[in-house]
């Protein structure tokens, strides 16, 4: 039997209300969306909900203590509290660059951290 | 003193807005400019905002606000833009003259041919709504919460209560989360969320935060520290219901109840605000009351996104270029007035109508399946359908100078938001 699923699009401000029809799992249809950005995201939440993730981690000798980083791109929501704390024992050293790689494979999703800003080392 | 240094332009705040202005003054020719900031390192506030969401308009993908910002700054890398950072502008006369210092030069003059504001804006405090109770510590605005959390590596509160639901406030609920704080919840005295719905999701919907609307803090507990809230539910005159009143044991109050633009330089050098905005009146080139004064970003009005402040403040680098090259005197000015469900509308005057306009505009209250439309004279010049308008969601319309001025220059231009069936 059909059901109906509600989501809020999060890509970008607008908001779109999405409704998702299925049928045993079986996607019949996206409604509510603005552009196909939308209708993506329904099923993708429907399926497995992605997020990006950011946080800062610690930096030796910087002009700041922290750098701040984000996913290279979404890794599945479920996994977003447990990257915030695996980020959390991770120290780079300055400088950095923006788009500099920080870890590899972000708990085996394939998806890299990278810093998102250039950070100089402290007194340069 | 030193001797007056004279800038063809000089720009307050190197934020988005004012990256983007003297980046759009330099690229339309315009030889010295100034760029002056406070703090120690461009990128105003986007620093601390690293969470993502920003640029979908602007680079049509999605950015973290340092990201965002070091477009811009690697951008003004590349340029001859002079920048003066760690120095505070403590005066400003309607003659342009800056009166800033720092502890390199000490006190400075600068009388520029040209000017832009873009100080952006400043967080509404506990002062400001008057919450009753004591005065400890651990009563803090999110942004400064933001700043201690992202830049500075201190954590103000382990257990939280957040007030207000403006998107800096849903943004820190999801970071003291990630973080390994406990937030109990967010309260809201209005019955709508004050930020944008996407925030609403991804901040508390998907932590399992609860945002209790038509609620608010009623008491404020503690001695040294917040020992915790007293939370209760408001009626329609948003006055609390006592019987509603329940104890939240927490030891950081913070609040997102507001922001205000950041005009205290403006009124210094005369420059007229606008009581709905509480930033300057500006025309389409931003150009404020004062002539060569422009202003751009939050210090107009209190943008919901980044890309608009960076398209307010590439139109008044622009204007203030076209002053100082052209030496353009401008002519009267055909007010643009808010209509039907709209609180108010940026620009407020217009002073040359043939030209391009982005109209910035909000909504007084939540309405379905409407249409906005700029009107001048009598032409319908703009028409845009909406399925739903919130206040915190701002509302834009593109107006080409050729449809603004089909039937002649208009004596007045109207922006409103009016129900689909209504219409004409």
């Amino acid at each position: 039997m059909t059901s109906k699923h509600e989501y809020t699009c999060i890509n970008c401000p607008l908001s779109c209300a999405l409704e998702l029809t299925e049928d045993e799992g079986e996607v019949l249809g996206v409604t509510g969306e603005g552009c196909k950005v939308g209708t993506k995201y329904a099923r993708q939440e429907f399926t497995d909900a992605q997020r990006v993730v950011t946080t800062t981690v610690p930096v030796r000798d910087g002009s700041l203590p922290l750098l701040p980083v984000r996913s290279a791109g979404t890794i599945p929501k479920r996994l977003v509290m447990t990257a915030a704390r695996e980020l959390a024992t991770v120290v780079v050293e300055a400088p950095v660059k923006n788009g500099q790689v920080i870890l590899h494979d972000l708990l085996g999703t394939g998806v890299d951290v990278i810093a998102s800003r250039d950070l100089e080392k402290a007194g340069s | 003193m030193k001797k007056i240094r004279k800038p063809d332009l000089a720009v307050i705040g190197a934020g988005p807005a004012g990256l983007a202005a003297a980046l759009a003054a330099r690229k339309a020719g315009l030889k010295d400019i100034l760029l002056i900031d406070r703090d120690f390192e461009l990128g105003g506030i986007l620093q601390q905002c690293i969470h993502d969401g920003f640029g979908s308009m602007v680079f049509k993908e999605v950015l973290t606000g340092p990201q965002y910002a070091q477009r811009f700054i690697d951008e003004i890398a590349g340029t001859d833009i002079e920048i003066m950072l760690s120095t505070m502008v403590l005066d400003l006369r309607a003659d342009r003259l800056i009166t800033a210092v720092n502890s390199r030069d000490g006190m400075v003059e600068i009388q520029p041919k040209s000017l832009v504001l873009a100080m952006g804006c400043r967080e509404r405090s506990r002062h400001q709504i008057m919450i009753p109770g004591f005065r400890p510590a651990g009563v803090i605005t999110a942004g400064a919460a933001q700043r201690d959390i992202n830049i500075d590596g201190i954590m103000p509160g382990r257990k939280l209560v957040i007030l207000g639901s403006g998107d800096i406030g849903l943004i820190m609920a999801r970071r003291f989360t990630l973080e390994g704080a406990q937030v109990e919840g967010v309260y809201e005295l209005m019955d709508h969320p004050g930020g944008l719905t996407r925030n609403v999701v991804q901040c508390l919907n998907d932590f399992d935060i609860p945002l209790h609307l038509s609620h608010t803090v009623s008491f404020i507990h503690g001695r040294r520290r917040v020992s915790g809230v007293t939370v209760a539910a408001v009626d329609e005159s948003l006055k609390t219901i006592p019987s509603t009143e329940r104890f939240v044991p927490c030891d950081t109050l913070c609040l997102s109840v507001g922001l205000i633009p950041e005009n205290e330089l403006s009124k210094h050098a005369g420059v007229q605000l606008d009581p709905v905005t509480a930033g300057p009146f500006v025309d389409e080139r931003m150009e404020t009351s004062v002539e060569g004064v422009f202003a751009c970003g939050n210090v107009v009005n209190v943008f919901d996104l980044v890309d608009y402040v960076t398209k307010s403040a590439q139109s008044a680098g622009l204007g203030a270029a076209e002053y100082v090259m052209t030496g353009r005197k401008r002519e009267g000015g055909i007010r643009v007035e808010p209509g039907r469900n709209v609180k108010y509308v940026v620009p407020q005057f217009i002073s040359d109508p043939s030209r391009d306009v982005d109209f910035y505009f909000r909504v007084e209250h939540p309405e379905k399946a409407v249409t906005a439309r700029v009107i001048a004279g009598a032409e319908e010049v703009t028409k845009k359908k909406h399925r739903m308008v919130r206040p915190p969601e701002m509302l834009q319309s593109t107006a080409s100078g050729e449809r603004l001025t089909a039937s002649g220059e208009p004596s007045k231009i109207t922006v409103e938001v009016i129900g689909s069936d209504e219409q004409a």
